[in-house]
């Protein structure tokens, strides 16, 4: 924290720390993103620029909520978003194929999207509500696996098993935060890993492709597998200290698809090596410390939770981005937030670190006083 | 909490850890792929190696062309983009029929060739109009060029686009390279990998669409080795000049060495029409002849050696003791068994040299029944009849020497004395190819057991000397110089030189009937006929072996053709003197006959059409 005399006293007060770290990957991310384009802010860097901006000043604005509030609006909202998916579910059906958004009138919003952060509240409200004796109780457990299950169900009958599986893992870690049982996650990995074969035989035929290609890419690798071999090729031939800023052959003679998008790391790592990797990555694990730490300092159990299922939430977007481009999970179609172009990601992130700068204003400027626990 | 923050630290740990393999660790193997998916080559067909003939004259050569073909693949209206063309390089139907009928047999990405050898006019009529005309590629290259057309056709063969079923085998991306060829016949084929060389490449900058974004310095080709032959292109060409319009072949050799000089079968193709995609009525007009230009008739014919067998059956009776001035009385014929064998004449007393000089029938009938049949037929044998040869040559038919024990095996019964009265004078189950016919004499000639070449490069092995008595050798040498200079069935095809004799004998094999011979009026009946020869007779250097099918008798149809033949030898402008007469009586000298017969067999078959 900045405190200079000439620097107004709000302005001070934000997290200037995370801001730069937010600020440079989102420049990483214009970069690479100049560099996708052959050296040209269009078509993707510069209206990337813009989103990121918008999102920051939504984000900073957030900064200024009351845990009070964000805790009253955790349930609302959760209903909201869960009444869109149905919408768009039922849009899809009427339009005989994936709909993943409604369109209402300019813009475009995607329920999935919102459902990150809103099964984080809504999850960290239901175990503040709950008595602390009763998280060893079932009803500790089934209203949750409910709130959570729902949404993702709806997720993955999109189809998007991408946002489905993030989802989950979102909502698992909060629950797993509130304290339940580990052998809990345990049964359940278990039970995935014996029912993967009959949600295999649900697939479609697309998603069976890219499971069947993730565990070997180079047996089609012109055909579907091509993907993660040319990602793979991407990164690997960066070397050290990569090809050169705007050297990248493979993302600049298209070998490497969505070099701009999902695969944007690889479009990165190709220029700047693998020294720019480790930079990025570095960023990140910083960003998501500092989001563990806010749920480390927190006073409320809502607080502790919703820190902890934001940075969470950030955690599974990068991890499973970078698994899915390094060839070490399927390719299911996850962006690296701040990095990737498109406004979905930026926006998800910029709530989710919008809300954890309020939870944190709130710690510091509760710091002096005693508040006892807000009534809920 | 912590366990949660522990993981998602070793899960950055794992995912910083799979980086550095991938960019550090394995960057070398992506790195070459990187390359390979950047970098794409354009392949290039080596040029293909010169074959030269023994004094480096050029046989086959490469000459630079321009050339259009069609990617089957990238072809998206068919019709209209041929008709383009046709009107752009003028093609005629018979063009077009071949292009539909290769473009049928392609595979989608193998080119099919449009024309070749283009003129820079409509080459660049072609190239101005590519952005219309999608899967259209015009280039330049080289093409394979025989300087003698067909008087080398069956020796070089030709080349041509390789077939699907090539490809297929190689799985060489070269074989779908635009311009290249293979060896499809003759020494092109068995030389192809000398000849072929190393292919270079355009080295250029691709996007993954295929679209180029800049040209890398090239990589060379290596162009294929230079092979040199024994031919002497100039007897080459000058012996299938001089069969005119005869079906036939001759083989010259170099008696010391067993150098092949000459190695002719006519009448032939045009390899370079093959080279260039042969046209359908071309290929019609080949296949229909009944003089067979499409068959080597070196390699492929087999024909009976007729009375070509005395000197060597002499050499046979000689070693078996038989005195060479015993007589034997010809009154015409003599009676084998139940059956009169009919001689050509009454020739008299004949003696050894005099039965060779005037190729009396029944002095070797006679003598061949007073030895054994076993060791006469294997002294034939053993001075090339019957024998195969190492040579690059792709198919070699070499025919039958029958012997006693031959029969027994094939035919499971005993020799009879007809058998050994059919073997003397050539005939019955006897059987030998053109080479053979060179051989024999070259064998007699220098006394040497010399094997036929055909590369120069092939070591030279120590020739071991016939194991044939030096005066037998000598006596049946100076008879055969007694048939052509003294009184003999060749008189009429002397040397015209001073101080060279040539030494020969005629053969006239039955085609129809034994018996009869005189003038048949249907081609395909009369008799063959060879003449086999060596000159200078005292010091022997050359050897010559020839077929006339259907020529009638040796000495009128193949002795001449193997005197002219000879004659060049020693002096070429009595050669070509000989030869310029006759060429004006056949209309013309061979290039000429055969574009104006092609185009006489176009307009009959456009006539038809019509």
């Amino acid at each position: 924290m900045i405190s200079s005399a000439i620097i107004p006293q709000p302005l001070a007060k934000l997290p200037w720390r995370l801001l730069l770290l937010i600020t440079v990957i989102a420049t990483i991310g214009l970069l690479t993103l100049y560099s996708a384009a052959g050296g040209s802010v269009t078509p993707w860097a510069l209206k990337q620029a813009v989103i990121f901006l918008i999102f920051v000043t939504i984000a900073v604005g957030m900064s200024w909520l009351k845990e009070s509030s964000i805790k009253s609006t955790a349930f609302p909202l959760y209903t909201a978003v869960l009444i869109m998916l149905v919408l768009v579910e039922l849009l899809g059906f009427v339009g005989k194929g994936a709909q993943r958004w409604l369109d209402i009138g300019p813009i475009r919003i995607q329920p999935s999207e919102f459902m990150k952060p809103a099964i984080v509240l809504v999850l960290a409200r239901f175990y503040e509500l709950l008595p602390p004796g009763d998280i060893r109780r079932w009803r500790a457990i089934w209203p949750a696996a409910l709130l959570l299950g729902i949404p993702a169900a709806l997720i993955l009958v999109q189809p998007d098993l991408g946002t489905a599986i993030m989802i989950v893992l979102i909502g698992s870690t909060v629950m797993f935060v509130a304290g339940l049982p580990w052998w809990l996650f345990a049964g359940a990995f278990g039970a995935l890993a014996t029912a993967a074969p009959v949600a295999y035989s649900f697939m479609h035929d697309y998603q069976r492709k890219r499971v069947l290609i993730f565990l070997n890419p180079e047996s089609d690798p012109l055909g579907a597998g091509y993907h993660i071999t040319q990602s793979k090729i991407a990164i690997g031939s960066g070397g050290l200290f990569g090809k050169g800023y705007l050297q990248g052959s493979q993302s600049h003679l298209d070998y490497l698809p969505e070099g701009h998008t999902d695969f944007v790391f690889s479009t990165m790592v190709e220029e700047w090596g693998f020294l720019g990797g480790v930079i990025l990555i570095f960023c990140f694990a910083l960003v998501i410390r500092w989001g563990m730490r806010v749920s480390l300092r927190a006073r409320t159990r809502f607080a502790q939770l919703a820190a902890a299922g934001l940075s969470a939430t950030i955690f599974f977007y990068v991890a499973i981005n970078l698994m899915m481009v390094m060839g070490l999970a399927p390719v299911v179609g996850v962006p690296l937030p701040l990095v990737s172009y498109g406004g979905s990601a930026v926006m998800t992130v910029m709530l989710c670190i919008g809300l954890l700068m309020a939870l944190e204003r709130q710690q510091r400027t509760a710091s002096g006083l005693s508040t006892s626990r807000i009534p809920a | 909490m912590m366990l949660f923050g522990g993981a998602q630290a070793a899960v950055g740990a794992v995912l910083v850890g799979r980086l550095g393999w991938l960019a550090v660790a394995e960057n070398e193997k992506y790195q070459l792929m990187s390359e390979n998916n950047r970098v794409q080559i354009i392949p290039v067909p080596p040029r293909r190696g010169w074959i030269v003939d023994r004094y480096g004259k050029p046989i086959a050569i490469n000459r630079s062309s321009f050339r259009v073909d069609l990617i089957p693949q990238q072809l998206e209206n068919p019709e209209p983009t041929l008709r383009t063309l046709a009107e752009l390089l003028r093609l005629d139907s018979d063009d077009l029929d071949r292009i539909i009928s290769d473009l049928k047999q392609s595979r989608g990405f193998q080119p099919v060739g449009v024309a070749d050898n283009v003129t820079y006019e409509d080459y660049a009529a072609v190239t101005v109009r590519l952005p219309e005309l999608a899967g259209v590629s015009a280039s330049r290259g080289f093409s394979r060029y025989y300087p003698a057309g067909p008087a080398v056709a069956h020796l070089v063969g030709y080349v041509g686009t390789p077939s699907a079923q090539d490809y297929e085998k190689t799985k060489d991306p070269l074989f779908l390279t635009p311009g290249f060829k293979i060896g499809k016949q003759g020494l092109e084929k068995t030389l192809e990998p000398y000849l072929r060389g190393q292919p270079g490449g355009q080295r250029v900058e691709v996007t993954a669409r295929g679209k180029l974004v800049k040209e890398l310095d090239p990589k060379p080709d290596r162009s294929g080795e230079t092979v040199q032959l024994t031919i002497d292109a100039g007897i080459q060409e000058y012996a299938a000049r001089r069969m005119g319009p005869e079906s036939g072949a001759l083989v010259a050799l170099d008696v010391e060495s067993g150098d092949i000089l000459a190695f002719v079968s006519m009448p032939a193709f045009d390899p370079n029409s093959f080279s260039r995609g042969i046209g359908r009525t071309e290929w019609k007009m080949l296949s229909e002849n009944d003089h067979l230009p499409l068959l080597n008739k070196i390699a492929q014919g087999l024909y009976p050696s007729g009375s070509t067998i005395k000197p060597a059956m002499a050499l046979s009776f000689l070693k078996q003791g038989i005195d060479p001035s015993r007589k034997v009385n010809c009154p015409g014929g003599i009676q084998i068994g139940n059956r009169y064998f009919r001689c050509d004449k009454v020739h008299g007393l004949m003696d050894m040299h005099s039965a060779i000089e005037r190729s009396c029938n029944t002095y070797f009938w006679a003598t061949g029944l007073k030895t054994d049949p076993q060791q006469t037929t294997e002294m034939v044998s053993y001075l090339g009849y019957g024998d195969a040869f190492d040579l690059p040559l792709a198919a070699q038919r070499y025919g039958t020497m029958p012997n006693p024990k031959w029969l027994e095996s094939k035919y499971h019964r005993k020799w009879q004395a007809y058998d050994t009265a059919n073997t003397s004078i050539g005939q019955g189950y006897v059987l030998i190819n053109p080479l053979q016919l060179a051989v024999m004499p070259g064998r007699i000639a220098s006394g040497k057991l010399i094997q036929p070449r055909l590369l120069m490069g092939t070591p030279r092995k120590p020739i071991p000397p016939l194991n044939v008595d030096a005066e037998h050798l000598e006596f049946v040498r100076k008879a055969m110089a007694s048939v052509v200079n003294d009184s003999g069935t060749a008189v009429a095809s002397k040397l015209p030189l001073d101080g060279i004799l040539m030494a020969g004998k005629t053969g006239t094999a039955q085609v129809f009937r034994l018996g009869e011979r005189g003038h048949q009026s249907n081609w395909a009946l009369r008799d063959h006929a060879l003449f086999i020869a060596f000159a200078p007779a005292d010091k022997p250097r050359y050897a010559i072996g020839c077929i006339i099918e259907h020529g009638g008798f040796g000495a009128s149809a193949a002795a001449p053709i193997v005197r002219d033949t000879m004659t060049y030898f020693f002096d070429q402008q009595k050669a070509w003197a000989a030869l310029a007469p006759l060429e004006q009586q056949w209309g013309g000298t061979l290039a000429e006959r055969n574009a104006r017969q092609l185009d006489a067999f176009k307009a009959t078959a456009r006539a038809n059409v019509a």
